[in-house]
């Protein structure tokens, strides 16, 4: 059997299939979305950051336009959520294009420039000036297409797009040269690999990725103001998530999630008053003992994790 | 000019400038096909840079890069690997978290348009990598990372091939053998241009040098023939040995 088909059939399938039937079981259908909706960032995040080496540290810009793009269409379209939905990753897309230039930076000189970005991105949408438009910094409130169980399995859709776009970087050539680029982009371009080319196309793909989610998170919660959608939170979420699972993994990304916001969650729901403390200890012990992730667990001991 | 002569690459005038510094002031030189060229010259004479000009990695700020009758100065990596160039590092860049195995497959997959991939384990086999395939290209020797280099390059099917300082570094019988396989490339018709400080190797392997100080040419011809010429001698030894 191709290991393409293992991911899928053992990683892939499993993991969408739980979540088409958790909400059956479970109650707090928000808390099941809000772990749909930090799967696709962090795998996001993975498919730019594993794959490329590019730590997109603005990367709610993507996900707060692609909500607003689905507020605007929702708003002054009426377009049906399907079909804005749709517009909110061409959203993102668009942003990721117009960011492009950011691409010759590298290091920590992309991260900031990228996280100026997407403050940038915030304060056009906030702005009074524009309330005609996004409502300014005075929220949106979709009523019209408001059905959260819809926006749940919409949302499920895209992280099946999303994980089995990562088992295609994991397997193809096109991955492999991905990271061949991460890894040294003079020797990449020997190898014959267009390296411009191959990071623009990376980027837009986690472009397209979060901006969907952003519409979908528009969708599901439907009464928004830009500090929701455009908080840092989702940016730093999803980048440690990713980081503690292991990038350029298809499961380290969705082990970090699982694990990490659920301990996250638990120790809201038990010990609120020593939430920061505990919190952020942990991701301090994590960073100092296993930089490259839980799955480094495994392939310290030469096992192969996919 | 025969048409078995005819040059592959030639170099015209070519100038490149850092700043205010000349790294290359008219550099002019031609290869032809199944030909072995070692580019000699002290440090900062303009060795490398000229291959990084010729490989893509600078364009030129002047003169111009002739590759099978096209003028290719200032084109793009990837663009002159799929017409048939491509080289080695002096520090050699493997993708050190990938395998060597994975490293030779980037190549095989993106490093040409058309024709018959050349058989990874076979290349692998012969540059002596297949006992480390499956291995990150960190855990190599320095020796092995050259060969990898050098196996990465072969597998996108060069037809003119730039070798910056491959044998520094290894042992004599690693020496003596990769002298070998050069000279069979080559003899396949591959043009060959070789960066080397080790004299004796470049004896060994080129058919001719050019030698090259300031950032052009001083002298062509057999190194035998060089080292005769009172101008190669100042530059590499002082003033005072040129009688």
């Amino acid at each position: 059997m191709p290991n393409a088909v293992k991911h899928v059939l053992f990683i892939l399938v499993p993991l969408i299939a739980v979540f088409a039937v958790l909400p059956g079981v479970y109650q707090n259908h928000l808390l099941l979305f809000n772990f749909v909706t930090f799967l696709i960032l962090a795998q996001g995040v993975n498919i730019i950051y594993g794959f490329t080496g590019y730590l997109p540290f603005g990367y709610v810009g993507f996900f707060g336009a692609g909500a607003y793009g689905f507020a605007v269409l929702v708003m002054h379209y009426q377009s049906p959520a399907l079909v804005a939905v749709l517009a909110a990753g061409l959203v993102g897309v668009l942003l990721g294009l117009l960011l492009t230039p950011l691409l010759r930076l590298s290091g920590a000189y992309f991260a900031i420039a990228n996280l100026a970005a997407s403050l940038a991105v915030l304060h056009l949408v906030a702005n009074p000036a524009l309330e005609g438009i996004t409502k300014g910094p005075y929220g949106v409130s979709l009523t019209g297409t408001f059905n959260p169980s819809h926006a749940y399995y919409a949302a499920l859709a895209v992280l099946a797009l999303t994980v089995g776009g990562v088992v295609f970087l994991k397997n193809s050539s096109f991955g492999l040269a991905l990271q061949a680029v991460r890894e040294d982009a003079v020797s990449a371009s020997m190898a014959g690999v267009n390296v411009v080319k191959m990071r623009i196309a990376a980027w837009l793909a986690s472009a397209l990725v979060a901006g969907l989610a952003g519409g979908i998170y528009a969708w599901y919660v439907s009464v928004f103001y830009p500090d929701n959608v455009f908080s840092g939170d989702f940016s730093i979420f999803a980048i440690v998530f990713a980081l503690f699972g292991g990038v350029a993994t298809i499961s380290g990304p969705i082990i970090g999630v699982l694990i990490l916001y659920g301990v996250y969650n638990l120790i809201g729901f038990t010990t609120p008053q020593y939430f920061q403390l505990i919190y952020g200890l942990l991701i301090m012990g994590l960073v100092l003992f296993l930089p490259a992730g839980l799955v480094s667990l495994a392939t310290r001991r030469g096992w192969h994790v996919p | 000019m025969s048409p078995e002569t005819k040059p592959i690459l030639s170099v015209r005038k070519l100038v490149k400038r850092f700043g205010g510094f000349v790294a290359l002031d008219g550099l002019t030189f031609h290869a032809a096909p199944g030909e072995v060229l070692g580019l000699v010259g002290p440090n900062g004479s303009g060795k490398t840079t000229a291959i990084n000009v010729i490989s893509g990695l600078y364009a030129p700020d002047g003169g111009e890069v002739v590759f099978d009758d096209v003028s290719i100065g200032g084109t793009a990596s990837h663009k002159l690997v799929h017409r048939g160039i491509n080289r080695t590092f002096q520090v050699p860049k493997p993708f050190m978290s990938l395998t060597v195995r994975e490293n030779v497959r980037v190549a095989l997959a993106y490093g040409h348009i058309g024709g018959t991939p050349p058989a990874l384990d076979a290349l692998l086999d012969e540059y002596r990598l297949a006992a480390v395939a499956d291995r990150p290209a960190a855990d190599l020797n320095s020796a092995q990372q050259k060969m990898l280099d050098l196996v990465r390059a072969l597998a996108t099917r060069p037809r003119l091939l730039l070798l910056d300082e491959l044998a520094a570094g290894l042992n004599p019988a690693e020496l003596d053998w990769i002298a070998g396989r050069i000279k069979q490339l080559a003899a396949g018709g591959m043009s060959i241009i070789v960066v080397e400080h080790l004299m004796g190797f470049i004896e060994h392997i080129t058919d001719r040098v050019i030698v090259l100080n300031a950032g052009r040419e001083i002298f062509e011809g057999k190194l035998a023939a060089a080292v005769q010429e009172p101008q190669v001698i100042e530059v590499f030894l002082g003033g005072e040995h040129a009688a």
